[in-house]
């Protein structure tokens, strides 16, 4: 005879049986716990999408960040446009303004929302249940990159069609396949940049955060967002070897603007390899520093856990 | 290849864990050892700091060991992540995952192709989980928006995703109100009766709550193990004698003619706590019976017919787990203050004529 408590008996907890519960039947632990190459290559890809999906839909459910990145951007081009005018700059001047005021938008988009984002998502609880989950974290992070990415791409169209327009730029372009390759080339190498900022950030935590905040205007600056970087002499080498923006819009500017003749900086197709150089540099620094980073995490129990 | 078949779903072994913290380490798990059987509903109940939550972290392969091992199914928590990883999930009290603007579906897609479901497969187990969990009305709201309760329903969705075959539950229903909270536990039940060989554990620190799921708890305090059994065993280590309230319609003779029935110990009179209506119409006699063991009863039954007396109720009076923690370790189990309980040790009625337990201290 088995009694209920004292004074107050409980009434058992009525459990139903729900066909949801079942779910998909497996043998047994050991056999679900055993997955094919093709399974894990199809979790690690679908892991991509399924990060970048929530960015996706915030595209439209999140208007803060519509003035951030495409009025933002806009402005300061648009900042810089009629200086030029004033000052009776070249007209192709205002073609790299417009150029770089586009490109503006991934290097924000960079800095916001891949830099600082695995940070947050370790204090969300995020992070503990991304590194539980069977797919490599490294997924996650391409996933934030794609979502990232697509988000700026509507965004800096409309500010380079836009101001375009407004301010009638022309351009002169020789090579349509080179400028599309460096392009998209830019964008690996600056998105490869944000993972492994986000990577790093884990690691050092709200000072780094301070310190890209810090380091926005003078990434502008080097990158010669504004004005040709061939300008800036040796620290616009320097800026050329270091940073994607930087090299991505000077090779861009070369390749889109052909007809006038601003040098000092490397032939578009070197650039282009430096481009490329960079990618697989930062998006590997990425993945070993996040590989150590959960390797750190477990030993030290300081970066996952959220304790109290 | 370690385990087999036959491997415990969790088996941990002299696992301690130090953290490096100023002004000095601290010692979270001491020393643990643990076998959890496939299909098992067990249950870690211990205050704030007892080592709950440093043990699931380890068994979840977020954090290593200082020293020790443990398995999932055979798979060692440090070096075979990637297989426990995909049969097993967990669910803490109070958790803020996600992302805001996402619907209540869509967060669970999200999870879902992390967890290894394919894309149109994520669609339809959330659908049906949202359903499962009670929040159908809430499929399409935004996260940001849900109340705590049905947050908590999402996470255990989130958690029921890939059908794991080990459930880890941080004190899941921390900071829900009681309706809520139970309809959590009677998610927990109704998921693990679903398949069998699926394992719980459950960390709280409600007493009732490890008392009414779990069919095995591990009392923790300070990074130890103090006490392993079902609910039942743990009570029996404080108190050898059982005890029973007994409500008659009359009793000639008083309680004293009971008192001289072989097995019992003592029968005394205790307040008539029947609150309803029909007791006020026809008042009984209660009585505090304390017998050597439970087969006695038999013959105080038997005897009744004999005393004209009959049974209005008859409940047995258990001790509760407070009474095993406070016997275990000295002291009560909130003493280190915990706002959100009421103050432990309210006067329960079995309390009256209760002998004073014989081993204090151990
Ligand atoms: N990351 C950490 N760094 C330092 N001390 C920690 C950390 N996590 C937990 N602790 C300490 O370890 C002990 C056990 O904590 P925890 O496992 O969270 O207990 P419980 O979940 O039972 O409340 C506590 O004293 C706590 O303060
Ligand atoms: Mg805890």
């Amino acid at each position: 005879m088995t009694a209920p408590g004292a004074g107050q008996p409980r009434p058992a907890l009525a459990a139903p049986v729900l066909p949801a519960f079942v779910g998909r039947p497996t043998a047994g632990p050991r056999e679900a716990a055993s997955w094919t190459p093709r399974q894990v290559i199809a979790n690690n890809l679908r892991s991509v999408v399924g990060r970048a999906y929530p960015r996706i839909r915030g595209l439209t459910r999140e208007p803060s960040w519509v003035l951030f990145e495409m009025l933002l951007p806009f402005l300061t081009t648009s900042s810089f446009v009629f200086v030029y005018r004033a000052l009776d700059a070249p007209q192709a001047y205002i073609g790299f303004v417009v150029l770089g005021g586009a490109m503006t938008a991934f290097w924000l988009n960079v800095v916001w929302m891949m830099a600082a984002q695995l940070y947050w998502e370790k204090d969300q609880g995020n992070l503990e249940l991304y590194f539980a989950a069977p797919m490599n974290v490294m997924s996650v992070l391409f996933g934030m990159a794609v979502g990232g990415l697509v988000m700026s791409s509507t965004r800096a169209a409309v500010v380079l069609l836009v101001a375009t327009v407004v301010y009638g730029v022309t351009f002169s372009v020789s090579q349509w396949g080179l400028l599309i390759a460096v392009f998209i080339l830019t964008l690996a190498a600056l998105y490869g940049f944000g993972m492994m900022l986000a990577s790093l950030f884990l690691m050092w935590g709200r000072e780094a955060w301070h310190m890209t905040q810090l380091m926005i205007e003078p990434v502008y600056f080097v990158s010669g967002l504004n004005f040709p970087v061939g300008r800036l002499g040796l620290l616009g080498a320097v800026a050329i070897a270091l940073i994607p923006l930087a090299v991505g819009l000077d090779a861009m500017r070369q390749l889109a603007f052909a007809s006038t003749g601003v040098t000092g900086t490397p032939e578009p197709w070197i650039e282009t390899l430096i481009l490329v150089a960079m990618t697989v540099i930062f998006v590997g620094l990425a993945r070993i520093l996040l590989h150590s980073m959960e390797e750190r995490a477990r030993r030290e129990g300081r970066l996952t856990v959220r304790w109290r | 290849m370690s385990g087999s078949i036959q491997a415990p779903a969790i088996d941990v072994r002299g696992i301690t864990r130090v953290y490096k913290a100023r002004p000095k380490d601290v010692i979270a798990l001491a020393g643990i050892d643990l076998e959890v059987a496939p299909g098992e509903f067990f249950g870690l109940l211990g205050p704030n700091g007892a080592g709950k939550t440093t043990l699931i972290k380890i068994l979840t392969t977020l954090l290593l060991p200082s020293a020790g091992t443990a398995r999932i199914f055979g798979f060692d928590v440090a070096r075979e992540t990637k297989q426990i990883r995909r049969i097993m999930n967990m669910v803490a009290g109070g958790e803020q995952s996600g992302y805001g603007i996402l619907e209540a579906r869509e967060q669970l897609w999200m999870f879902s192709q992390f967890y290894g479901l394919g894309v149109r497969e994520g669609w339809r187990r959330v659908d049906e989980l949202i359903d499962a969990v009670g929040l159908g009305e809430q499929r399409n709201q935004r996260v940001s928006t849900l109340s705590t309760g049905q947050r908590q329903k999402m996470n255990f969705a989130r958690g029921l995703l890939n059908d794991p075959w080990v459930f880890f539950l941080d004190e899941p229903t921390l900071g829900l109100d009681v309706s809520a909270a139970r309809a959590v536990r009677e998610l927990m039940v109704g998921w693990r009766a679903a398949v069998p060989g699926r394992t719980v554990l459950l960390t709280t620190h409600y007493m009732a709550e490890a008392d009414e799921l779990c069919e095995r708890i591990a009392i923790v305090d300070r990074g130890r193990i103090l006490a392993i059994g079902s609910p039942a065993e743990l009570k029996r280590r404080v108190q050898r004698e059982s005890i029973f309230r007994l409500e008659l319609d009359r009793l000639t003779g008083g309680p004293a003619s009971l008192a001289r029935l072989p097995g019992v110990l003592s029968a005394v009179a205790a307040t008539p706590v029947r609150a309803d209506a029909n007791s006020a119409a026809r008042p009984t006699v209660a009585i505090n019976l304390v017998l050597h063991q439970d087969s006695a009863l038999a013959g105080v039954v038997a005897a009744l017919d004999g005393l004209d007396a009959h049974i209005v109720a008859l409940a047995k009076s258990e001790p509760s787990l407070e009474d095993v923690f406070v016997e275990l370790v000295g002291r009560g189990f909130d003493d280190e203050g915990d706002p959100e309980q009421p103050p432990r040790r309210a006067v329960e009625p079995h309390e009256a004529g209760q002998p004073e337990p014989e081993e204090a201290n151990r």
